[in-house]
């Protein structure tokens, strides 16, 4: 077996002690393709002496290959992954490397360079403590050594070393060195970064990697591993107030209610006085259960179930704190975020955020503005593409706790996720609190939807019927409409095309103008349910998350979908308003179910088969519903 | 003083199964019995306690592991009382598939792969554990903690979410399913120092002794049952060996050593030159093999 130098463990107990008492330090590196960022990866790896004899081998082989140094070891093989991307020759996505030292383990983000990656590298930096910039001493400051440099301010990696990389291409010339480092500092300063330490290395070659270079007798700051090996880790962490986000109630029999979760800043001590947000319920830590037995104290980066001395109401999501250093508490913020989605992000959508061990439903406004992250621009925009980064508002359906993300990174941050597919959308970082949902206060009213709804002898609700053009909705709707009046029932028609001519004629057909035109109709329809009306609605709408933003907007029980089921075929063959031959024609764009899709819901209150039914026993169907939900009140009844 | 990587590994790994037992209906371990599920469990334990475990465990039999592995779990699963799933894919069993007659692909694609599948179907499970390291192989390097399948299994890397801060997104829809590794950030390093330090009951196969192995194609091989045939003049012979990685008998490689207690593996361990993927038969296959058959469902 090869002896691994550095590491000789004469005494074995020791040893481990040493081991197991190194700290750990998570970095990543960036820089645009061909600075050489895996060979660099490749080189802390090889030097660190983890690199196996059989990774050797293989490396060997795949250097003869695939390599791109001639046949020798290329170490960037080492670091590349995936088999679409080795063939491809450049990384897409994130790698986590491992090694260590004798001083620090050592976890490293392998964040790709390529222009449209951004994505990748906010996943990177959102878990990393330090960043290793790569310029390529040749090339100089890039627009991508910007734009990864204000990622990273954004981000708030606060550790920051620049590796001015291929000296050896360069003659190891100091003259090419100074002036890369000033036109950085130049542009650093603008973006917040204050302090960076510049390094000229050659990874291919292993100067200043692990070893002082004599080819560079001028550089006498660290090499880069020393640089990561001591670096000052914040120890600030643990010094924060105390955040503990509840993630979970152990609860195993009648004398233990404990409250797991990670202590994401600070610090708590038993006896301590707490504070739980949002409920501002206070109370004092009786017990600190730890990995290994009952502790007196617990610090940020632990595992601790906690249990109080008072039975409080405490659930998923909640925020624990000392009780003076609670956080605030508010559900409009202005966010940036970063777009990872094709989807792109609409304004108006609902989608769910999650932040720390809370999800909640989201929306947002349009964005303030877009930034250009290579000149720091600021551009107007209507939405937010993949890989694009925007300041926005948010509006959320509860208050949530939470601190400002350059305060804290856990309570700060968070994922927007889409309703219907689950995946995640964005990231984003909380700037601030508005203050607007403080000021807009509902009216509370003495006379209420309720009263009102009773006088007219019903409950109110929607009725919101959706389908294809032509599937029948406006006509069944006016055979419900006519059989309620003649009930002494009172209604109201929202049709697709009246509000276009009206409310919404500045919007057109694009995917975020139908957004907005549906939330507007939801909004008067939901108005409209206050006057105590039952209100009939009669739009394509289709799209399920749409749907599902009318019905977040009144109470459970009001909101009927009314899914008027003709097939494609059907409908095109009625065509009344010839608009399926139009859109055949390609006249019309956005067409829905032809060049736009419909997505039937999932499960409707009522499904009416228009191939089945004629549209008075439609109409009669709809009716039989609203008595069995208890919409429509018997004359005598007067509670 | 600050934490140790040791103790920032396990508030991580605990955070993590946390979420996953908050977010999902039907979580389940994956227990292969090595030496990484050995400290998955015991992290487990210690997330939920003084609660017993939230969720079963399951184990595929690919009715080839060592005798010594089966034992070693029985008798891990009494003592802590845990509530344990032995699955075998019957339809594998009926047709006697093994490595010896049909080769560790399909012996690994069927008793394994999809195995796995099965089980995971019959019992509706929605979450799955399992102990996989991002240092253990390239292509894992670049798994997510929170792995998403499809209602297939299949994992499509471009439905793969990111993965920011602390923050998993555990949501699937109906048929889809997530495969969780707690163990992402720990090396192999970390796990043996982890056991050594928190004295975690490991399987012997671990600690060398004298075994009967028969060498064949460079790889060491134990003969664990007299299910093993033997070529004609082979002859199984003595040597001190123990196992890095634990798997099916027939496909897994001893190495020779002498460590026979857990400071002498990792000693050997900080002196090794060989990676531990390397006594694993099934990585041989081709270049990319781990990352096909991920797409596929193996774990």
């Amino acid at each position: 077996m090869a002896q691994r130098p550095g590491i000789i463990p004469a005494d074995i107990p020791r040893d481990l002690d040493s081991q197991e008492s190194k700290g750990l330090l998570r970095f990543m590196t960036c820089g645009s393709v061909d600075d050489g960022k895996s060979t660099l990866i490749g080189r802390l790896l090889y030097e660190s002496k983890l690199i196996f004899e059989d990774q050797l081998a293989e490396l060997a082989a795949d250097s003869k290959r695939v390599g791109t140094q001639g046949g020798e070891l290329d170490l960037a093989l080492l670091v590349d992954g995936l088999a679409a991307e080795r063939e491809q020759g450049i990384t897409i996505d994130v790698a986590y490397r491992f090694f260590a030292t004798e001083r620090r383990k050592f976890i490293v983000a392998d964040a790709p360079g390529h222009e449209q990656y951004t994505r990748n590298m906010v996943t990177a930096a959102s878990t990393s403590q330090a960043a290793v910039v790569l310029i390529d001493a040749r090339k100089g400051v890039l627009t991508q050594t910007r734009r990864h440099s204000h990622i990273l301010a954004l981000l708030r990696v606060r550790h920051l070393a620049l590796a001015v990389n291929k000296m050896d291409q360069v003659g190891f010339a100091q003259a090419a060195f100074d002036p890369i480092v000033d036109d950085y500092r130049k542009f650093a300063a603008g973006i917040g970064i204050e302090k960076f330490t510049a390094i000229p290395l050659s990874a291919l070659k292993g100067d200043n990697v692990t070893t002082a270079s004599a080819n560079m007798p001028w550089y006498r700051g660290p090499t880069l591993m020393e640089y990561l090996e001591t670096l000052t880790v914040d120890q600030s962490l643990e010094e924060q107030p105390l955040r503990f986000p509840v993630q979970w109630v152990n609860r195993p029999n009648q004398d233990f209610r404990g409250y797991a979760g990670l202590i994401v800043s600070g610090r708590v001590g038993v006896g301590e006085r707490v504070r739980v947000a949002p409920s501002g319920r206070t109370s004092e830590v009786a017990r600190i259960v730890g990995p290994r037995g009952d502790l007196e104290r617990a610090v940020a980066g632990q595992s601790v179930t906690l249990t109080l001395t008072d039975e409080i109401d405490i659930s998923r999501g909640d925020v624990i704190a000392i009780a003076d250093q609670a956080p605030a508490i508010a559900d409009q913020f202005q966010a940036t975020l970063v777009w990872m989605h094709e989807e792109p992000m609409l304004p108006g959508r609902p989608y769910l955020m999650k932040i720390g061990a809370r999800t909640v439903g989201a929306s947002i406004t349009s964005p303030r503005y877009k930034l250009n992250v290579n000149t720091l621009e600021h551009l107007a925009a209507k939405q937010l593409e993949l890989n694009e980064i925007g300041v926005c508002n948010l509006s959320l359906d509860q208050p949530i706790p939470f601190d400002p993300y350059e305060q804290n990174r856990d309570t700060g941050g968070f994922v927007l996720i889409d309703r219907l597919t689950n995946d995640t959308l964005a990231a984003g970082l909380i700037h601030f609190a508005l203050r607007r949902s403080d000021n807009i206060h509902w009216q509370a009213l003495d006379v209420n939807k309720e009263a009102r709804a009773r006088l007219k002898g019903q409950r109110a609700c929607i009725l919101w019927f959706t389908g294809l053009s032509g599937a029948g909705k406006s006509t069944i709707a006016n055979h419900i409409e006519r059989q309620l009046l003649a009930q002494g029932r009172h209604t109201y028609i929202l049709d697709g095309d009246n509000v276009r001519h009206g409310l919404n004629k500045d919007l057109g057909f694009t995917d975020a103008d139908r957004v907005e035109n549906i939330r507007r109709v939801a909004e008067v329809a939901r108005l409209m349910v206050d006057a105590g009306l039952i209100v009939i609605v009669c739009f394509i709408s289709p799209f399920r998350a749409e749907r599902r933003l009318a019905r977040a907007l009144v109470a459970e029980g009001e909101f009927l979908e009314v899914f008027v089921d003709t097939p494609l075929v059907e409908a095109e063959k009625r065509d009344a308003k010839g608009l399926y031959a139009k859109a055949r024609r390609g006249e019309l764009k956005n067409f829905t179910g032809i060049d736009s899709p419909y997505e039937p819901p999932e499960q409707p209150e009522i499904h009416l088969e228009t191939t089945k039914l004629s549209p008075e026993e439609a109409a009669q169907a709809v009716l039989a519903a609203l008595r069995g939900a208890g919409i429509l009140l018997p004359a005598t009844d007067d509670h | 003083m600050p934490l140790t990587h040791l103790e920032r590994l396990e508030g991580e790994s605990i955070h993590i199964m946390r979420e996953v037992v908050a977010e999902c209906e039907h979580p389940v371990m994956l227990y292969s019995i090595g030496k990484d599920s050995a400290v998955m469990l015991h992290l487990a334990l210690k997330a939920f306690q003084p609660a017993k475990l939230p969720f079963p465990l399951l184990h595929v039999d690919t009715r080839w592991k060592f005798r010594e592995m089966i034992e070693f779990r029985d008798r891990r699963v009494a003592e802590l009382g845990l509530d344990l799933i032995v699955y075998i894919n019957p339809e594998g069993e009926a047709r006697g598939i093994n490595p010896f007659t049909h080769g560790s692909a399909v012996h690994t694609d069927v008793m394994k792969t999809q195995a796995l599948r099965h089980a995971l179907d019959r019992y509706g499970f929605d979450a799955a554990f399992g102990g996989a390291r991002r240092d253990e192989e390239k292509s894992r390097a670049k798994e997510r903690i929170f792995s998403l399948r499809t209602a297939q299994h299949r994992w499509d890397p471009k439905r793969q979410r990111p993965e920011l801060w602390r923050l998993y997104n555990a949501r699937r829809n109906k048929g889809e399913s997530i495969r969780v590794f707690p163990l992402s950030n720990w090396t192999e390093l970390d796990v043996w120092q982890y056991i050594y330090r928190e004295n975690i009951p490991i399987v012997p196969l671990y600690f060398a002794r004298p075994r009967p192995v028969v060498q064949r194609g460079g790889t060491l091989i134990m003969v664990d049952d007299d299910r093993m045939p033997l070529a004609p003049g082979e002859r199984p012979v003595l040597k001190m060996v123990r196992f890095r990685t634990l798997g099916c008998y027939p496909l897994t490689g001893a190495i020779e050593s002498s460590a026979d207690t857990l400071p002498a593996i990792i000693r050997e361990m900080l002196l090794t030159a060989h990676s531990e993927r390397q006594g694993r038969v099934i990585d041989h296959d081709s270049a990319a093999s781990m990352e096909k058959k991920k797409q596929e469902g193996y774990f």
